[in-house]
């Protein structure tokens, strides 16, 4: 796709990217440093991550398809198809997010902590970000202006990082009585950070202390099928907001 | 050449195209008129795809463009503001738009690139750009491929009379090898010398597509501009009524 070299080249030239590198890279070193146990220092690292990267994923991307507005004006005025203009925007937003992440987590995991919980870091931390880029991508072609394009990606940041969770605390509570392990996996499904999370816990040692249902998670998620599992519903939050981004994207005026 | 039929357009209260049907021909320099929000640019979008009409049909070169996007080669099109990558050096957007289109270096047409003398900023970037600039090298991309289309949304908006002198000179010489060239402009005496039909718009619907000869006989002006007045004067009824209690009290 020679259109997302040049997205890309574009986003690597402004600092934003370049700062959030130096960041991730600071805080994973510092979280490594601080802590001797080196899956404390995961576990706080995880935290940082799994609040940070869907975060910063959804408001740089809404900010630079805004951004990229006129960009992608004239590329319509070229013979591309629409599908291609998105999809070029996308690869070259989530390759920049990515080897940010990479260079700024990736690193410090590899060099101190190349363990299985190490992968499982990585490999959730990429998926969030490719999940909330495209998630990103749906809010901003969806909203007519940037403020409300920037609004509705906070919210949804909000949704899925506090609300949800609560939601699913007070199911929980209110229906204390009934067997609820079997759909607790389900809701964490439905919530691609809470997905990372247990699957990420999971590896760590402290999943010992969840009780029943950590003894089920672990079961389900220790095997291939959890893997196949994790991998499969996050595969389907990239695509399906992707999808009907590109199929609203075809229709908009511009 | 392009041929519309029917298209209507709607945002939300507003009807920006209201069933407008209309034929250019190879050869035509079309100046659309009209007041501010009279659906130009709309009609101009449409052409190219980038507003997607509610009804009606639009043919490039006989063929139904039906989302399509491969006809959109042979068009060239200055926007109204041109804003690009801000991190983007002015050669490295030229290099990219001629790496996207793979058209030989033969078939190019850098002439506004060299009357511009744009290859001397190839360097700089597209952020510290001034708005003249910027409109340049629109219009540089617009000519680029030697598109037998030309679509120039307020072309001279923003352009130094000399630079405004230089892109008029290029449109006459595109005229004479038979493209079409559709142009809207709210300075009328810059398209004197171009235009070969007037289209004027206004709320959305054409109120006539004429020949510049047969406009000017129709009128009595040789100016475009006053040509042009004096239709919006006899056609526009608040106006008449405001003439009319003008002359009342006087």
């Amino acid at each position: 796709m020679k259109l997302s070299r040049y997205v890309l080249y574009d986003i690597l030239r402004s600092k934003i990217v370049i700062a959030y590198t130096l960041f991730l890279f600071v805080v994973s070193v510092s979280m490594f440093q601080m802590e001797e146990d080196s899956s404390k220092a995961m576990l706080s690292l995880m935290n940082i991550i799994l609040i940070v990267l869907p975060l910063v994923s959804l408001v740089f991307t809404t900010i630079h398809y805004y951004n990229s507005y006129e960009f992608i004006e004239l590329m319509l005025s070229q013979p591309l198809s629409r599908k291609r203009i998105l999809l070029s925007e996308f690869a070259g937003i989530s390759i920049s997010l990515l080897s940010a992440f990479f260079i700024g987590v990736g690193i410090p995991v590899l060099l101190y902590a190349a363990s299985d919980t190490g992968m499982a870091i990585l490999f959730t931390g990429a998926a969030l970000t490719l999940v909330f880029t495209s998630i990103a991508f749906y809010a901003s072609v969806t909203a007519r202006d940037k403020a409300k394009g920037i609004g509705s990606a906070l919210l949804l940041w909000f949704y899925f990082t506090l609300i949800y969770d609560g939601i699913v605390l007070l199911i929980l509570f209110s229906f204390s009585d009934y067997p609820l392990e079997k759909f607790t996996l389900l809701i964490s499904a439905l919530n691609p950070i809470d997905l990372g999370r247990i699957f990420i816990m999971l590896k760590m040692d402290v999943s010992a202390l969840m009780g029943y249902t950590g003894a089920l998670y672990k079961d389900f998620f220790g095997s291939g099928t959890g893997l196949l599992f994790t991998t499969g519903i996050m595969t389907l939050w990239i695509v399906i907001p992707l999808w009907l981004a590109v199929r609203k994207f075809k229709k908009k005026d511009l | 050449m392009i041929r519309i039929e029917n298209i209507n357009k709607r945002f939300k209260k507003l009807k920006a195209l209201d069933n407008i049907s209309v034929s250019f021909e190879k050869g035509q320099v079309i100046s659309l008129i009209g007041p501010n929000g009279s659906g130009k640019t709309t009609l101009i979008k449409s052409i190219l795809g980038m507003v997607k009409p509610d009804s009606g049909k639009i043919f490039f070169k006989d063929e139904y463009i039906n989302g399509g996007f491969a006809y959109r080669k042979d068009i060239g099109y200055m926007p109204q503001i041109g804003r690009y990558p801000d991190n983007m050096k002015i050669g490295q957007l030229f290099s990219m738009l001629k790496n996207i289109r793979n058209e030989p270096e033969e078939n190019l047409d850098n002439e506004l690139l060299k009357e511009y003398e744009l290859y001397s900023m190839f360097e700089k970037p597209m952020r510290t750009l001034s708005g003249g600039t910027r409109q340049k090298v629109s219009a540089a991309i617009a000519f680029l491929f030697n598109p037998p289309v030309l679509i120039l949304d307020e072309p001279t908006a923003g352009l130094d009379p000399l630079s405004s002198e230089m892109l008029k000179e290029k449109i006459l010489r595109e005229k004479k090898k038979g493209k079409l060239i559709l142009i809207t402009s709210h300075i009328l005496s810059d398209l004197d010398e171009l235009t070969t039909h007037v289209m004027y718009l206004q709320e959305g619907k054409m109120q006539f597509l004429k020949n510049i000869e047969t406009l000017r006989e129709d009128t009595g002006e040789i100016k475009l501009g006053k040509a042009i007045a004096r239709i919006m004067k006899g056609e526009d009824p608040t106006g008449n009524f405001i003439s009319e209690i003008l002359n009342k009290n006087n």
